[in-house]
């Protein structure tokens, strides 16, 4: 794609007044006004300064949204056809920045706080004594040395998942069938497979793979020793989401040359050989994608901890999602726990940085 | 390589080769089938069961256990009780509805917002102060890394004070918000596939630059649309943290009810079997019937 100048051009005359350009910079103006002046009334309203304001803060929403339509309605009116294009990408930028931006600053000074719900004294700021009962906190270093084997967890999930795309790439019957069969697993939700794979299937006395297990002479126990139920957390979390990388692969597969691996056939190379030294290389493109993919949804990883283990035993299934979560629900040290958060933020941010750098470097070398 | 003839030994081995290969494909395919499917299987023959076949461990319906409608009479969901008034059914129905308001209007929302600026992105160039349209793609992708824990506590306290808290429109703002990177990267990737010269003929015939996008661009990138609302469908559909934090009775959404029956000592098996049942079942069915659009909407951006 190019990047001067733009793919589909447009030459309009665009004569605008003097006077519909004032028109458009008063609508703003004017909302923006009516947006910080309702603001700040219900500021002072809530800060017992004034009586005048409403119960919630809802009417200040509505001025805002006022707001943010003026603006997109005055792009038109100031800028006429340039507005226009402007206005393809201004409501979800604005949708985003003002979800997302502003909360993020607000975490920001909650993080320094000491804020508990149940306190009434509301947030106070602690200065770094949260960032210090950090340092201290053992169970938040255990939950992200357990986020790195869970990333790590991967690797095996990609092996898994290549190897069906392959198989689904084969020359097979009812290809459409095993595509839906191994697709269902992605449109579980994690609450419920937690229920059906966590808590009834691996149910000591009467799950099916406790049978199984007792049947082999083994005593079943899933969640009882720190290795085995991060395993069994892997397992759930793979099982819901090898699908996802398989499609990524299958499509990768089916996009490739056919010519190239043909010449290597008729080069005499035996399936594995063309595999190593095609199919593989042309693939990993596609492989970064869907490995960088995965792991951000890796990242984000909680639901099955929350409802299988809730972190235990003894915190040795914990991500941090589900740590973060508990220090909220259960303790509501919501100061403590957002710093917690913003940390996590702040490693993963790095860490995606440079996963992508080391990708980029690792691709532009010639194979 | 030896010329192949019937019965000949060369001929011979090339069978045994081929044969052992197919065994081994089907072999692996239908392990990794059974794989995928027992859990689902399972779930849907438990909330038939009585407590001695779960006990006895029964697996096959009419063959080691009869199906029993008990799991579903705990939902109210029976022949024997769909005519009558049922609280528990109630319940359980206002629940899948608030799910199926948030999760369709999350990913419309999303959808419409997403096609509209990935159509911008990938037609004209912009400039908002220092950021160019590469930095304007990154920066709504950039949204796919950052954790819902971080955004959890400032919505929480944003929507007590904006009196949105327990209220679907909270939980359609935020879901739109986190599908919505994944629109935009699947929606991108379908306009750019549309030849520009398309447009160029509308705007020669007089359509403005809005007209063509929705008179011409919008059918044809339709199927890619169905593709990341699916997509988005499924994410709204099965989001259990954002839920879990911000609603309390009035907007709880589905997976809550089944995480908090979860919760509860001495779990019933048919009834819990039953509700995870009617949790996934809307999504198989979507799996089964457009299974095409879903394997679309990710096989986008997956291949440049």
């Amino acid at each position: 794609m190019s990047t001067e100048g733009d793919l589909l051009h447009t030459v309009t005359a665009d004569d605008i007044s003097d006077r519909r350009r004032a028109t458009g910079r008063a609508l703003v103006w004017g909302s923006a006004a009516l947006f910080f002046g309702l603001a700040l009334m219900q500021f002072a309203h809530d800060t017992d300064r004034t009586t005048l304001g409403f119960d919630t803060w809802r009417p200040v929403l509505f001025a805002y949204l006022l707001w943010a339509t003026a603006l997109c309605a005055a792009q038109v009116i100031v800028n006429g056809e340039k507005g226009k294009r402007t206005l393809f990408v201004l409501p979800a930028a604005l949708f985003v920045i003002s979800l997302v931006v502003f909360p993020l600053l607000f975490a920001l000074y909650i993080s320094f706080t000491d804020w508990n719900l149940a306190s009434l004294n509301g947030p106070q700021p602690n200065g770094w004594d949260n960032m210090r009962q950090m340092w201290s906190d053992a169970f938040y270093w255990n939950a992200l040395k357990n986020m790195v084997y869970y990333v790590l967890a991967v690797t095996v999930e990609y092996v898994i998942a290549f190897g069906l795309a392959l198989l689904l790439n084969a020359q097979i019957r009812a290809r459409k069938f095993f595509r839906v069969v191994f697709l269902l697993p992605l449109m579980l939700s994690p609450v419920a497979v937690s229920w059906m794979v966590g808590k009834s299937m691996l149910e000591v006395r009467f799950g099916p793979v406790s049978r199984i297990v007792r049947e082999m002479g083994f005593e079943p126990s899933f969640f009882g020793t720190p290795e085995i139920a991060r395993f069994m957390i892997m397992a759930m979390d793979a099982w819901t989401f090898i699908p996802f990388m398989m499609i990524m692969l299958l499509a990768g597969l089916q996009a490739l040359p056919r010519e190239v691996i043909e010449a290597s056939k008729v080069d005499g190379a035996t399936g594995w050989q063309s595999f190593k030294e095609v199919i593989f290389p042309l693939m990993l493109p596609v492989s970064v994608t869907a490995i960088v993919i995965r792991i951000i949804f890796k990242l984000k990883l909680a639901d099955i901890i929350i409802n299988v283990t809730s972190g235990g035993p003894g915190g040795a299934t914990d991500s941090v999602t589900s740590f973060i979560f508990r220090e909220y629900r259960d303790r509501s040290n919501v100061g403590y726990g957002t710093l917690l958060a913003m940390v996590y933020l702040v490693l993963i941010v790095i860490f995606i940085t440079l996963l992508l750098k080391l990708v980029s470097r690792f691709m532009e070398r010639p194979a | 390589m030896s010329a192949v003839f019937k019965d000949h030994e060369a001929d011979r081995k090339v069978r045994v080769k081929w044969w052992t290969s197919r065994i081994a494909i089907y072999t692996a395919l239908i392990t990794w089938a059974i794989i995928c499917f027992f859990p689902i299987f399972w779930t849907l023959t438990t909330s038939f069961k009585l407590a001695p076949d779960v006990m006895k461990g029964n697996m096959i319906p009419w063959w080691d256990f009869t199906p029993k409608w008990k799991g579903w009479e705990s939902l109210g969901l029976s022949p024997r009780l769909i005519g009558e008034v049922s609280t528990v059914r109630e319940e359980f129905l206002k629940r899948f509805w608030n799910s199926a308001i948030v999760a369709v209007s999350a990913s419309t929302l999303a959808v419409i917002l997403g096609s509209l600026a990935a159509y911008g992105l990938s037609r004209f160039n912009y400039r908002f102060g220092f950021m160019r349209n590469s930095d304007i793609s990154f920066f709504f992708l950039s949204q796919m890394i950052l954790p819902p824990v971080v955004l959890a506590l400032p919505f929480l306290v944003l929507y007590k004070s904006l009196d949105l808290l327990d209220s679907r429109i909270g939980l359609i703002l935020l879901y739109t918000l986190m599908v919505l990177p994944i629109v935009i990267w699947i929606m991108r990737d379908q306009f750019q596939g549309i030849p520009v010269e398309l447009e160029e003929a509308a705007l020669v015939d007089g359509l403005g630059i809005w007209g063509a996008f929705i008179q011409i661009v919008l059918p044809i990138a339709l199927p890619g649309m169905v593709a990341a609302f699916i997509l988005s469908l499924v994410l709204c559909w099965n989001e259990y943290f954002f839920a879990a934090l911000l609603t309390a009775t009035d907007a709880k959404t589905l997976p809550v009810m089944v995480a908090s029956q979860t919760g509860s000592q001495g779990i019933n098996w048919w009834s819990m079997a039953a509700l995870s049942s009617a949790a996934i079942m809307p999504l198989v069915i979507v799996a089964v019937f457009l299974e095409k659009y879903i394997i679309k909407g990710m096989a986008a951006g997956a291949v440049k």
